[in-house]
């Protein structure tokens, strides 16, 4: 979004998204944890099925509040959101009740019957993921058959007549190369780029290292958003670079708006202050069990103090400040960096010392991945009596 | 006063003589520094960023045409542009639409 500058001596938008909102601008709900891929850096964790994830019911009580509050839109993700059996029947009720839907997909169920039913709704927007501009980038991160399945959902979206999708690609060090073949790909089929940042979140936590771009790639990366940048959606997530020159060059919202315009909703209602912060310690509350999302938003103690001018802590002397206010929450806490201090990824530099000092990784607390599949044991039990197999083989 | 989307290509030409309204896919949601809007159909969000351009935008369609309406919330003359400004930039994205048949 492009801002231009109040006549009148009002508050900049900015320092009142500062304060918060009465209701979220956006906002995140992961309908499920259960996913067909299990991508390295899945920000959730996600894999397998919460039992306690919520009920149809539940769902549309969600829903119910959301139009109450006038929260114009969600962003639906998971998991894979669409493999929930009543995936449809809330996306209509949630379109009907006005709160419009963007929902994130991995493009398993967008066959040519569901793009055709998508393309005759006015309300429902489809962002498909996509990590590379090849399948031999994008199966790296998010699995065998992952490229072919989303430029399949790509192709019935664009025949069905269903315009401007969203491809939603995670910037990483392998793909930061690739940002005009992505570009290409969206135009092919009149499909809008959306390029976003990686957070050392959930599973990202383990591949972060390897897969954040470079310094370097970070100055070719903002480089290219200032050039060609016009009609690329960001998310607002690459705050983190606007030092890197004149004020306002980035185009978008140069804030953190954890708790204050964006949370998370997770499957089993636990509310988050962001996507990027499933952690007990961004937990605000959960709307079954605190008297509904509204309560959680307004009156959490956690938002509340996400709400209150925050310290620039070791920042405060850098002249950049002003520009990036530190950078991602998310992002320092997953990589066991103070709250108050430089970004990981900073592009003045502090990051570097910061991440090489001693820092302890926190424990994810959410965690749905997969066990990694089992090898069957065919070796026979050394004795009858051995009936645990570990105890057979190596070394007695 | 207004934060908005890129304009789309095919906007109408904003003239505050006329009797403008909000288009109806547009929802209103107040918040403390004026207001939010969403359109629906194009899935915009604009901020309106003081009360005054809230007061005018949401009375559109009492005045035969945008002046008076913002005569009626107080914007003289001499702090006319600004708003016709803002206005426009609404009118490109769709927000605002012509009243055809007042």
């Amino acid at each position: 979004m492009t801002t231009t500058m109040p006549p009148s001596p009002v508050p900049r938008l900015v320092d009142q998204f500062e304060r918060g909102l009465d209701a979220p601008i956006c906002l995140t709900w992961e309908l499920t944890y259960a996913c067909n891929l299990s991508c390295v850096h899945c920000l959730s964790s996600s894999g397998k099925r919460d039992p306690r994830e919520l009920t149809t019911r539940q769902c549309k009580d969600v829903i119910d509040e959301l139009e109450r509050m006038q929260v114009f839109y969600v962003n639906i993700g998971g998991g894979e959101p669409t493999v929930r059996s009543d995936f449809w029947e809330l996306v209509d009720y949630a379109t009907e009740h006005h709160v419009g839907v963007k929902f994130s997909t991995n493009g398993v169920r967008i066959d040519e019957k569901v793009a055709a039913k998508l393309a005759a709704s006015d309300y429902v927007d489809v962002q498909i993921s996509l990590d590379g501009a090849t399948a031999e980038v994008n199966d790296a991160v998010r699995g065998p058959g992952s490229f072919a399945m989303a430029i399949r959902a790509l192709e019935n979206l664009s025949a069905a007549g269903f315009r401007d999708a969203k491809i939603s690609v995670v910037v990483t060090r392998h793909n930061v190369g690739q940002l005009d073949e992505f570009k290409a790909l969206a135009d092919r089929y009149g499909a809008t780029l959306r390029i976003t940042r990686l957070r050392p979140s959930g599973r990202g936590a383990d591949v972060w290292d390897e897969l954040h771009p470079t310094a370097a790639q970070q100055v070719a990366l903002y480089d290219w958003l200032v050039a060609r940048g016009d009609g690329i959606l960001t998310g607002d997530s690459f705050f983190h670079l606007s030092g890197l020159g004149q004020p306002g060059a980035l185009a978008g919202l140069n804030l953190c708006g954890a708790g204050r315009v964006v949370c998370l909703i997770d499957p089993v209602g636990d509310v988050y202050a962001c996507p990027f912060a499933i952690h007990d310690r961004f937990l605000a509350g959960n709307i079954l069990s605190d008297s509904g999302f509204q309560n959680v938003w307004q009156n959490s103690a956690l938002f509340r103090e996400l709400r209150e001018p925050q310290s620039a802590g070791a920042c405060g002397s850098c002249e950049h400040y002003d520009g990036c206010r530190g950078g991602c929450m998310a992002a320092k806490f997953f990589t066991g960096l103070p709250m108050d201090g430089p970004d990981p990824e900073c592009v003045q530099g502090y990051g570097e010392p910061a991440l090489a000092a001693e820092r302890r990784i926190p424990k994810s607390s959410v965690d749905h991945s997969r066990a990694i599949p089992l090898t069957v044991i065919s070796r026979r039990p050394r004795r009858m009596c051995d009936d645990n197999p570990l105890t057979t083989g190596g070394v007695r | 006063m207004v934060a908005s989307p890129q304009p789309t290509a095919d906007a109408q030409a904003f003239d505050p003589d006329v009797r403008w309204r909000l288009h109806p896919q547009v929802a209103v949601r107040p918040e403390p520094f004026g207001a939010l809007l969403y359109h629906f159909g194009t899935r915009k969000l604009s901020f309106l960023k003081n009360t005054t351009i809230v007061a005018v935008v949401t009375s559109l369609t009492d005045h035969p045409d945008v002046r008076s309406a913002l005569r009626a919330a107080g914007v003289d003359d001499a702090g006319l542009a600004p708003y016709l400004h803002a206005l426009g930039v609404l009118a490109t994205s769709t927000m605002l639409v012509r009243e055809e048949n007042p």
